[in-house]
This record gives C-alpha cells, structure tokens and sequence, in this order.
C-alpha cells in the first residue's frame, strides 16, 4: 500500500489544504510501522482478515460515474422523508450539486468538495479526532481517503429532516475503498443520521471507512448505521464521537449482513454532563462474522454512557463484542453500564464477549455484563403447550429478543421498516440487496409473515 | 373416556417421580390431585402435558382414544390440553395479543380454519376478558412480565378461556392468590365448565375447592394416587392433615 501512495502521492492529495498533506505523509508512515492487523493484537484476537486478503483487490484513485444515479440510490422505505446523500464505491455521487447549503445554513455533499471550499471550518476538526497514530486502518485512511460526506449544522440548527447517507458498492471488478466523513454539530443543534451500507451485486469488496463526528456542546445526534453487504465484502468502520459538554448521542448499529464488518466504536466525552447510549443488533449466519468494540473514554464529571448489544448467531456464524469503558481520574459521578447478550443458535456459532471497565476514581456507578445461551426453553415449552409451533415459537422468541434494540429506534418509518428487515432476516429470505434492502430497485413486497408483531 | 393413563412410570434425570399412577377422567367432569408437597402433582400435570425433559419409563396414556405419549407438546395442545402453568413463564417483548393471536390461530389452522382476523380476533379478546373479569389492559403488555401474582394466574384463565381446551390441568392456580383473586380464578374455571370438557384441579389446600367443586378428589403421594373419593375426601384431609396420609401409608407398609 505504501508503494501504491508513494506512486500517486500527487493525485491523491490534488485537493488537499497544506495541513493535510502533511497529515497523510504521518500516517502513511505511520501505518508502514503498524502494518495490517493480525490476531496477534489482542483487539484483533478473535477476528481473522487473512481471508479477507486473499482476495484480489483494485484501489481506485478516480471515480467513476456512469451510473444512474436515480436508479442506485432510491429508498424505499415507505414514508420515511429524508435528506439523501449518496455514495457510490466511496466517492460522493450527486445528481446535481456536489454541495447544498441549505436556507438554515447547513452544508451537506462531497468532503473533497467540502475541504476546497471551506478549509477553515473542515481544518479545525478532520482527522483531529480518529487515532491515526494507534490504529492502522484509521492511519491508512488518512493516507489515502479523498472524498466521502460532509455535513455542517451550525449552532443552534435543528436539522427539520433525517439525513441520509447512501453508502453502495457496486462495481465489475473488486474494490479496496477508502473513504472519509465528517459530521459537524454546532452548539445546541441536533440531528437525525441514518447511515446506510449496501452492495449491489455479489461482488467481493473491502471497505475501510472513518467518520469523525463532532457533537458541539448541548448537541444532540441521533445516529443509524445500517449494513447489508454481501457475504464477499468486508467492511472496516471506524467511527469516532467527540463530544462536548451536554452533548446528547443515542447510536444504533444494525447489522443485517455482510461477509465479515467491524465496528469500531470510539466516543471521546470532551466536557462534563454528556450523555451517549450505543445499542447493536447483528444477525449473522453462514461463515459470516461481525465484530463490535466499543470504546468510551469519560474523561469529564458527570457523564452518562450505556451499551445494549444483541446479537443471534446461527449455523457457523462468529461474533466478537469488545466493550471498553474508561472512567479516567476525575471523571467523578459517572454513570456507566455494558451489556452484551448473545444467543447461539448451533453448536457451530460462537462469540467472544468482554466487557471491560478501566476504573480511576472511586465515585462512580458502572456496571457490565454479558450472557451467551440458546433460547429459552422454559418460554419455548410455554409458547408451544398454548399450541404454537416450535418454529413459530422460536420466531416469536427471537424477534422478541431482537426488539429490546430494535424499539428504540426513533424514527418511525424506519423502525417499521427495521422490523420487517429482521423478520425477514429471521425467516432467512433477506440475503443482499436484490431481496429488498433499503433502497432496492424492485417492487415492494408485502411483507409475508406467519405472525404478525404489528400492535393491532 | 376422555384421559385413561394406566400405571404411568415417569423420572426425571434417572429419579423416577411418578410410582406407577391410574386415572380416569370423563368427559364433563372435574377431578382434584391433592397431596403433599414434592409428591409428583407437577410431574404428572407436566407428563401429561408433554414437556420433554420427563421420561416415561413405564405404562400410557389414552386421550380421546390415541397414544398421547407419542405427541409432541404442541400437538397435545391443539388436540385440546391445556396447562396453567404453576409458574407462569415471562417472555419479554412478546406482546398477549400477539402470543394469543398465534395460538388461536395456528391453532383455528389445525382445525382446517382460516386465521382470525384483526377484528375478530380482537372482539373474541374483550368477550374472553369480561368472562375471566379481566378488567386491566394487558394486551400491549409482554406476556407476564412484571405481573403480580394473582395477574399472572388470571392470565392463565384468560388463555384458558381463548384456547377452550377439552382437557384443562390447572396446576396449583390456587398457590400465591389473596381470596378475591382467587374467587376470580374459580369463576372463570366455573363459567367455561361444560359437558364436554374436563379439569384436572392440583391444589395443596382444599380452599380452592370450596369454590370449584370437584366431582372426584385423588390423593398423591410419593409418585402414587393412594386415595381417591369425591369432594368430602378434600375436607377430611383438610381437618386431619397430610401426616394422616403418611401415617396411613406407613401402617400398611408395616402391615404388607
């Protein structure tokens, strides 16, 4: 990789404000000394990439855009009204301009468009809250990422609708991509941010992808990262959450498919009285394998952090859950808990769960758990002594379990619509996109199932 | 005959529980298994009802005529049994309406029936409730959980009453209830009492009785019935107490 850089240094940096450059040569640098993860790192311990790099992959320097825009990037959740932003193979697509500001004074498009425009305002945040230095995949985006989403709500904003980013790989030939996202919250502004990962075709692909969201002080986000990929990509997402005094942030992580994705999770609370809940769902089965970890740093007072991940594994599935909390020395009164639960549904599944707590101060309520089981079989002998089927009943069972996340998602069309992506996933019918995801170009189906969750 | 289960050996784990049991019920009729605690009411009620983790070592049991004991639990149900559970199970997220709507319905498909629907269903909901006096809304709420004691128990009689089982096991419904609870739960049983269904009572007081009658009171104890008679035997027992039982059973050991 680093010879790919040092060929195309010039293109790669052609939009680039002089810092930035300068940053890249680090982290180019700096990933030549980390090179890419093995399982002999304890975070990547349980999560194996060497089949992942036995693949052939392109890295392209240039977009291309000969598709129709119209016909990809077409959502169709029923009812749900958002702000869409698309990106294809990593590069920001539009079908007009490639940045909006908008009356209120939000900026949405391109980044690389964003960082000729308004280097000012992406200097001050972009690349200062990834760990270019101790991560290196986050090292070799920062070499080589050159375009991905921008988005600025000035303080005091509220954005009237949710924003979301469209992230689709579909491509002949397969794809090492590399892109970028900033998320900038002003003061007192808020947010709805649904992010969604799709491919189109069967084609393998690896992504790595570092989004830097920064929550000004009293912001509030509320934040969706969907994933539906193909069991050939693999998908590296590194997101990193700044945030300031008061800031409010409620994460939801679904994941639906993918060959093998990991989410890396890392909230920086950066003043007193924060607030940020992080809930996952993963339903994974065939060899696939999803891999969580959670990091928050509370290095102010009076901050709050809780995690919720479920996840249902079946046939030779893996799952890894990783949660780290950190309550530094004066983070007094903080309020953290972590809780992993896991149910395997084949004695082929497995998961590897540890949440952790790294405690410095003595005035804090923290608590962390974790379980991993099969259904339960009392509920299962109750559910089918009232007749019920015991394919219906684990059904019921599952969603059952499944809903705990899946109700808290705030946005009503998407809830719906979640629901009926992981009915259908629990039915085995959703498999990529061409079986309907979120923005599938087929007609709608109904949605067929022998119990009917809907609250009548 | 409705139920016919002769010299039934059932263990759990390699401890054998039921001893060799005969029982008998027809049709329109309410029979009463009392007895002291830990003598296999449960069992019998779970080995009737199918739950796996029991092994039947020894004997069978007839209902309507056909080997119950090659049905799996679901089919037992939808062939008309109906347990209410001792300790009704919590299931989160899990809404009775959506619980109810599946068992009616796949129960109605058994049957050959179409599905409910959403209005039907939910007129059949209200019209059980008031019969059962359920008065709280439990419907949006997931099945049992957070529920008093005496909720839950309703809730059995209120399933009891959607699912209209031929053969009804009520296993120790009674146990938890405060008395205007407990009335409840005997005046459902009481209105769903016709000529064609059948209720196994297990209590260890004879309190419920008073409010169901039973037509045939069973005595248990260790694993065999070792006393049958109608509803005075419940009162004899009341007076003289389970030490009665034992020291009988003691007495004819020492005899044989």
């Amino acid at each position: 990789m680093t010879g790919l850089y040092a060929d195309h240094r010039a293109a790669i940096a052609a939009n680039d404000y002089p810092a930035l450059t300068a940053r890249r040569e680090n982290a180019i640098h700096r990933f030549e000394e980390l090179g890419f993860p093995t399982t002999n790192l304890e975070a990547w311990k349980n999560t194996d990439l060497r089949e992942s790099f036995a693949k052939e992959y392109a890295v392209v320097l240039k977009p291309k855009q000969d598709v129709d825009v119209q016909k990809v990037f077409r959502c169709n959740i029923p009812h749900l009204d958002t702000a869409i932003m698309g990106q294809l193979n990593g590069w920001y697509v539009s079908k007009d301009v490639p940045l909006m500001e908008l009356g209120n004074g939000i900026i949405m498009g391109s980044l690389a468009e964003a960082m000729k425009k308004y280097p000012a305002l992406i200097g001050v945040h972009l690349g200062l809250y990834a760990d270019t230095n101790g991560d290196a995949f986050t090292a070799l985006n920062t070499a080589f990422s050159q375009d991905g989403v921008f988005i600025y709500v000035p303080d005091n904003v509220k954005s009237p609708k949710p924003v979301q980013i469209i992230n689709v790989i579909h491509n002949d030939e397969n794809l090492f991509l590399q892109s970028r996202n900033l998320i900038v919250l002003g003061k007192n502004s808020r947010l709805s941010l649904v992010h969604c990962d799709d491919s189109y075709n069967h084609q393998p692909s690896f992504s790595n992808v570092v989004t830097e969201i920064h929550l000004g002080e009293h912001a509030s986000l509320d934040h969706y990262k969907l994933q539906s990929l193909n069991n050939e990509s693999t998908l590296i997402s590194s997101v990193y959450f700044r945030m300031e005094a008061s800031a409010k942030l409620e994460s939801h992580y679904i994941s639906l498919n993918g060959g093998l994705l990991r989410n890396n999770i890392r909230i920086r609370f950066n003043g007193p009285h924060g607030d940020a809940k992080i809930y996952g769902i993963y339903l994974m089965d065939r060899k696939q394998h999803i891999d969580n970890q959670v990091f928050v740093d509370h290095a102010y007072p009076d901050c709050t952090s809780g995690e919720l991940f479920k996840g249902i594994l079946d046939e030779h599935s893996s799952g890894v859950f990783n949660g780290h909390v950190l309550v530094e020395r004066n983070a007094v009164r903080t309020n953290a808990y972590q809780s992993n639960k896991n149910i395997l549904l084949t004695e082929t599944a497995k998961v590897n769960s540890k949440p952790f707590l790294e405690i410095y101060n003595d005035d804090v309520k923290c608590s962390h758990g974790s379980t991993t089981g099969q259904l339960d079989q009392d509920a299962m002998y109750y559910l089918r002594q009232r007749g019920i089927g015991e394919d219906s009943a684990r059904m019921l069972l599952m969603y059952a379990y499944a809903d705990e996340v899946i109700s808290k998602i705030a946005i009503d069309p998407l809830r719906y619509r979640i629901e009926d992506m992981v009915k259908k996933r629990l039915q085995g019918e959703l498999q990529i996109c061409e079986a309907c995801v979120l923005h599938c170009n087929t007609p709608e189906q109904p949605v067929e199932f022998v119990i009917d969750m809907t609250k009548i | 005959m409705l139920l016919s289960i002769k010299n039934l050996h059932a263990s759990i784990n390699g401890k054998e529980i039921l001893k060799g049991i005969d029982l008998d019920i027809n049709q329109g009729e309410v029979h009463a298994i009392m007895g002291p605690n830990g003598t296999g009411k449960s069992t019998l009620a779970s080995v009737i009802a199918g739950r796996e983790v029991f092994d039947v070592t020894e004997g069978e049991i007839l209902y309507k005529n056909k080997n119950l004991l090659r049905l799996a639990v679901e089919e037992r149900a939808r062939e008309g049994i109906f347990l209410g559970f001792q300790y009704p199970v919590e299931i989160p997220g899990v809404s009775i309406t959506n619980f109810m709507r599946t068992a009616v319905n796949e129960l109605r498909k058994y049957k050959g029936l179409d599905p409910l629907s959403g209005g039907a269903f939910l007129k059949l909901m209200e019209e059980k409730k008031k019969l059962v006096e359920l008065t709280s809304n439990l419907a949006n709420r997931s099945v049992n959980e957070g529920f008093s004691g005496g909720e839950k128990k309703k809730n059995e009689i209120f399933q009891m009453a959607m699912l209209e089982p031929t053969l009804a096991i009520l296993d120790e419904t009674d146990s938890g209830l405060d008395i205007d609870a407990l009335r409840v739960v005997a005046n459902g049983v009481n209105k769903l009492r016709t000529k064609e269904n059948a209720f196994l009572v297990i209590t260890h007081y004879q309190r419920l009785l008073d409010y169901i009658i039973p037509d045939f009171v069973h005595v248990l104890f260790e694993g065999k019935i070792v006393k049958s008679g109608t509803k005075e035997l419940a009162l004899e027992l009341e007076e003289k107490g389970y030490d009665w039982i034992r020291k009988e059973q003691q007495d004819n050991g020492k005899a044989e």
